[in-house]
């Protein structure tokens, strides 16, 4: 399963991410690592970004790169 | 006295700068990272017997070439001299803090952390041990908050005292695993002699994080036909491990296991507090239906207010002027002396003074998204549609800096890391109507709208530049700037309200560059505009005109009728308006006289100018007025409303500014990409200008 299935309000533990090395670098500092918890906070009307939540940190992605994120329910 | 240097480091708002205006009576210096256009600010203070000498480096999540800001901190960490570095932490998130805390410590430099915002902590339930956390770090860790100015004193105390220090020993331990092969490493660069300044177990990271410097550097080295082979089975060690051949990714995992234990190890969390005021907000702010909506809102109050609250004080500001420009001329008499400073230097000046108010509202606004946290809820918002015309999400920023001025706008454009996508941006950040374009905009609103639907009209005017601008993007993605596009990721920061320091800090930079310009340049625009208004002087014909006057100077209206067609006369035969006749065929289709037409090519050197031009051209005419018109008024008399409306979408999208054009040659790279700016922003607004006028033309 990876994040970009997942739906508001539910939470999930991140077990790879299989993105390019540059947005996994970013996805790092920003504490989306293997083995964080994520909640999904919400999507946009249009359905193509999302906001998610790693402990105290907001962050805003696009779908797209959700998808490269491998998770567990 | 002695001088500490200090680089300060700290992940995007945290306060850093703050903090540091905390630390007493500072200097600050505004300049340029040498090559590159990324703010480098110098802090200056004395305390305590020290001078400090601070390099406040841009905002990073973590050590990487992800953004030329970030690329400046790496390089400016790892080349430049300076004694320490004080890493500024946002205490509510230290987590995610320390990930970049333990980028630094592996540099093998002295540190001092400040964990800031411990206010804000300790209302949050978050509760940190200071001792504990300085014991594990291995470096001094000092509470503070940049807020109630706690913590500073002994902030200073401990860079004083770790300065003092030789070195500070390499206190890190990672896992057993990478433990052993660091040592591997250490090992054999001791048993070989290695010489060197830097810790060995430094060196020996970065050497198994790949990174290319150490490798460039080892690589010439004889100790590399045995280092290599060393090398390559510590990575096949970690390889297997880890369960990934990325080494950046092992490093990352190991540096952001010591965060979570560090926290685990030196912090309390309190979860009976509630932390949900941010939430609170967001379920509003980005809801998926009203979210957009207030937004527009927002925007559409921001243009109301500058307009509506703006015009007060420019009634003010308007009168004071003309007092002045009375005052001169009567304190002088009439002469060319008198002339030069009222109708030119006074007058072009006064013209943009003016819209000061304007601008000071404008810029609070911007100010006040950027530094409450909204503007990345917007980015959010927006992305989905941004990104349907091939733009990014975080182009919103670029874009929207880009109302109120293009010059910081074009250099925002780097937060976009993609090439394609930054040139992209850069090419529409012009049909975000800067500041200096709304008093030609408020100029022909005035003259040509009804009052009550003015800030309407103003607000329309900016969302068709910005639609004009998303539509020139996707054919220009379409067409030039083909590719992938770049990742959207970003931090939806904590709501924070700005001090109000902050916010006056911000704003009145701004305006007093707005007024800088007005003063310096400006003037000098003015005055030279005022001298091609008024030579070559026409003698003979004065003297018929004035033995003209003679004949009938019994009659008052025909002394002033003829006293204008004398101005006229002189006016365009003025080397200003030769220049206006020479263009007018280029302009003729779009319905602009040569006044219109000098008034935008004086518009090249500023977009102010275009007020205080048209201000000289049709208020010199009419200077024997017995009821001194105002501009409004002779613009209403003078133009038609179908080349008003086609003068408005001209300025809206032709050539930027000198400064900001530039500012674009720079950020785009090259002569090559202002030449192609100059054609495709001449050209789209000429088009579209035709358009405009032969369409209201049909229907007025």
């Amino acid at each position: 399963m990876t994040l970009n299935m997942l739906k508001k309000g539910q939470s999930a533990t991140i077990i790879a991410i299989h993105s390019e090395k540059e947005l996994k670098n970013r996805f790092n500092s920003f504490g989306l690592i293997k083995g964080s918890i994520i909640t999904v906070e919400r999507h946009t009307l249009g359905g193509k970004t999302m906001e998610i939540r790693i402990n105290k940190t907001r962050m805003a992605l696009r779908l797209s790169e959700a998808e490269t994120v491998e998770i567990s329910a | 006295m002695k001088t500490i240097k200090i680089a300060l480091v700290g992940q995007p708002n945290v306060g850093k700068s703050f903090l540091i205006n905390a630390m007493g009576d500072v200097k600050l210096k505004v300049g340029n990272f040498s090559g590159v256009t990324v703010e480098k600010k110098t802090i200056t203070f004395s305390r305590d017997n020290y001078n400090f000498e601070v390099t406040d480096l841009p905002g990073s999540y973590s050590l990487t070439d992800y953004t030329s800001e970030e690329r400046v901190t790496k390089d400016f960490l790892g080349a430049s001299d300076y004694d320490l570095i004080l890493n500024v932490i946002d205490s509510t998130n230290i987590e995610r803090n320390l990930y970049l805390t333990m980028e630094l410590l592996a540099l093998d430099q002295k540190i001092v952390v400040a964990l800031n915002m411990q206010d804000e902590a300790v209302k949050e339930g978050v509760h940190i041990n200071e001792r504990q956390l300085s014991k594990l770090l291995g470096v001094k860790c000092v509470q503070t908050s940049a807020l109630e100015k706690t913590g500073i004193d002994e902030l200073i105390e401990a860079i004083i005292n770790t300065n003092k220090q030789s070195s500070q020993p390499f206190h890190l331990q990672y896992s057993d695993v990478y433990e052993e092969e660091i040592s591997k490493i250490t090992h054999f660069l001791e048993d070989k002699h290695y010489q060197t300044n830097t810790h060995l177990k430094s060196i020996a990271i970065k050497l198994l994080r790949e990174d290319g410097e150490t490798y460039h550097h080892f690589h010439d080295q004889p100790i590399w036909t045995e280092l290599q082979p060393l090398l390559n089975k510590s990575y096949q060690h970690l390889y297997l491990h880890y369960k990934t051949k990325d080494l950046d990714e092992i490093f990352h995992d190991e540096k952001n296991a010591l965060a979570k234990g560090a926290v685990t190890e030196s912090v309390k969390f309190d979860t009976t507090k509630a932390v949900g005021l941010t939430d609170k907000i967001d379920a509003v702010l980005t809801n998926q239906f009203i979210g957009l909506p207030i937004f527009l809102f927002l925007m559409w109050g921001l243009f109301q207010i500058t307009f509506e609250w703006g015009s007060i004080p420019m009634d003010w500001i308007d009168a004071f002027f003309g007092m002045l420009i009375d005052g001169t001329k009567s304190f002088l008499g009439d002469t060319e002396l008198a002339s030069v400073i009222a109708d030119g230097a006074i007058a072009g000046v006064g013209a943009v003074v003016l819209f000061l108010p304007n601008i000071i509202i404008l810029f609070t606004g911007i100010a006040l998204l950027e530094s409450t946290g909204y503007m990345s809820r917007a980015a959010f918002l927006l992305d989905g549609f941004f990104h349907k015309f091939g733009l990014h999400g975080k182009s919103f920023v670029p874009l929207v800096s880009g109302f109120g001025c293009s010059v910081p706008a074009y250099m925002a454009a780097r937060v976009l890391k993609n090439d394609r996508d930054r040139l992209l941006t850069l090419y529409i950040i012009g049909f975000m109507s800067c500041g200096a374009k709304l008093p030609v905009y408020v100029l022909i609103i005035g003259a040509f709208v009804a009052e009550e639907h003015a800030g309407n009209m103003l607000f329309a005017i900016y969302i068709l530049g910005a639609l004009l601008g998303v539509f020139a993007a996707k054919i220009l993605k379409m067409t030039v700037f083909k590719g992938e596009d770049e990742p959207f990721v970003m931090e939806m920061p904590k709501y924070r309200l700005p001090t109000l320091k902050l916010l006056y800090h911000t704003v009145s930079e701004k305006a007093w560059m707005y007024l800088k310009k007005a003063g310096t340049y400006i003037l000098l625009a003015s005055i030279l505009i005022w001298f091609a208004s008024n030579y070559p002087k026409h003698p003979d014909m004065e003297a018929q005109y004035a033995s003209n006057i003679e004949q009938v100077v019994a009659d008052e209206n025909k002394v002033s009728k003829l006293n204008n067609e004398l101005a006229l006369y002189n006016l365009e035969n003025s080397y200003l308006g030769m220049i206006g006749h020479a263009s007018e065929p280029f302009f003729a289709p779009l319905g602009f006289d040569w006044r219109m037409a000098v008034a935008l090519e004086t518009g090249l050197a500023a977009k102010e100018i275009v007020v205080a031009t048209m201000g000289v051209l049709y208020g010199l005419g009419d200077e024997h007025d017995e009821q001194s018109a105002s501009l409004v008024d002779k613009l209403k008399a003078n133009i038609s409303l179908p080349a008003a409306i086609a003068f408005t979408i001209f300025v809206m999208i032709y050539f930027p500014c000198l400064a900001a054009s530039m500012v674009f040659r720079r950020e785009a790279g090259g002569w090559k990409h202002w030449g192609y700016l100059f054609v495709f922003t001449t050209g789209t607004a000429w088009i579209l200008a035709f358009i405009a006028f032969n369409i209201a033309s049909v229907i007025f």
